[in-house]
């Protein structure tokens, strides 16, 4: 699972913060008029999620609510990070159409191709 | 205290074997945190889906907390035998439908056991199931609790 922190050499300005992500676990499946992605992110509830398109990248991120628990840790598997992942975005995508909601830790994207890429009958005059 | 991986539910020796490997690779990719985990992870024979779990204390209770994002409260199985807490139950398919593109995600049964260090009382053991997050807080028996012993010197 997945440490990643970048953003920092493509600016080429000097990291302020460092913070580090888990990449997430992600379906990807062709759906009707598009994709749907599907990321594990458990912890993360709808007020944690970031969904942004830049420079034609699909950019999620989830931040974990912090785990309400009391006493010490006797055994520790969870990382307790925040969530990252980057998608190169299919230049068909309407980017304006991309709608996202979470549920019980699945982060689901739905994914639509832009109405005119769609295939299209051409009648002759 | 014991953490019990998971157990095996086929009788061959081969099907353990491939167990071993599954609960070993997810150790592994947990322990390495590596950036390259997702891109080689494909579910195969060799995995099997491990749930990430902590275990927690403190005076009065044990707290155990599993990731188990996707599941269904009534796919969830709870069992306290002998102090051995067991979480099972399986993740299906949201839909199952053409191959995808991208496959990393798990799904299908998983089982993970704790055993708990001193006793706990199971009729007040309380469950909470949000944002993907299990979570099952064990409070200690009565006599399992720290008890200050009064000394009189006389």
């Amino acid at each position: 699972m997945n440490i990643v922190s970048q953003e920092h050499q493509k600016s080429g300005q000097q990291p302020t913060e460092q913070v580090t992500y888990a990449a997430p676990y992600v379906d990807i499946e062709p759906a009707e008029s598009g994709y749907v992605l599907r990321a594990e992110m458990p912890g993360v509830n709808r007020n944690g999620i970031q969904i942004t398109v830049e420079d034609g990248n699909l950019v999620l991120v989830g931040q974990q609510q912090p785990l309400s628990v009391s006493g010490e840790a006797l055994h520790r598997e969870t990382r307790q990070l925040s969530y990252r992942r980057v998608y190169e975005l299919d230049p068909s995508i309407d980017a304006d159409r991309i709608s996202a909601r979470i549920d019980q830790g699945i982060l689901t994207v739905n994914l639509q191709k832009a109405e005119n890429l769609k295939p299209r009958r051409i009648t002759l005059e | 205290m014991n953490i019990i991986r998971y157990q095996n539910q086929g009788s061959s020796d081969l099907a353990k074997a491939f167990d071993r490997f599954a609960v070993l690779r997810g150790e592994l990719d947990r322990l390495f945190d590596s950036s390259f985990a997702p891109v080689f992870r494909t579910p195969d024979s060799f995995s099997r889906w491990v749930p990430a779990l902590d275990v927690y204390q403190d005076k009065d209770q044990f707290t155990v907390v599993a990731e188990l994002p996707g599941l269904k409260k009534e796919d969830i199985e709870l069992s306290l035998h002998d102090g051995v807490l067991t979480i099972s139950g399986e993740r299906k398919q949201e839909k199952k439908g053409e191959e995808g593109y991208r496959s990393e995600r798990f799904f299908g049964r998983f089982q993970r056991s704790v055993t708990l260090p001193t006793g706990v009382d199971g009729n007040k053991v309380k469950a909470t199931y949000q944002d993907g997050i299990l979570k099952v807080v064990l409070p200690k028996a009565e006599e399992a609790k720290p008890k200050q012993i009064e000394v009189s010197v006389g």
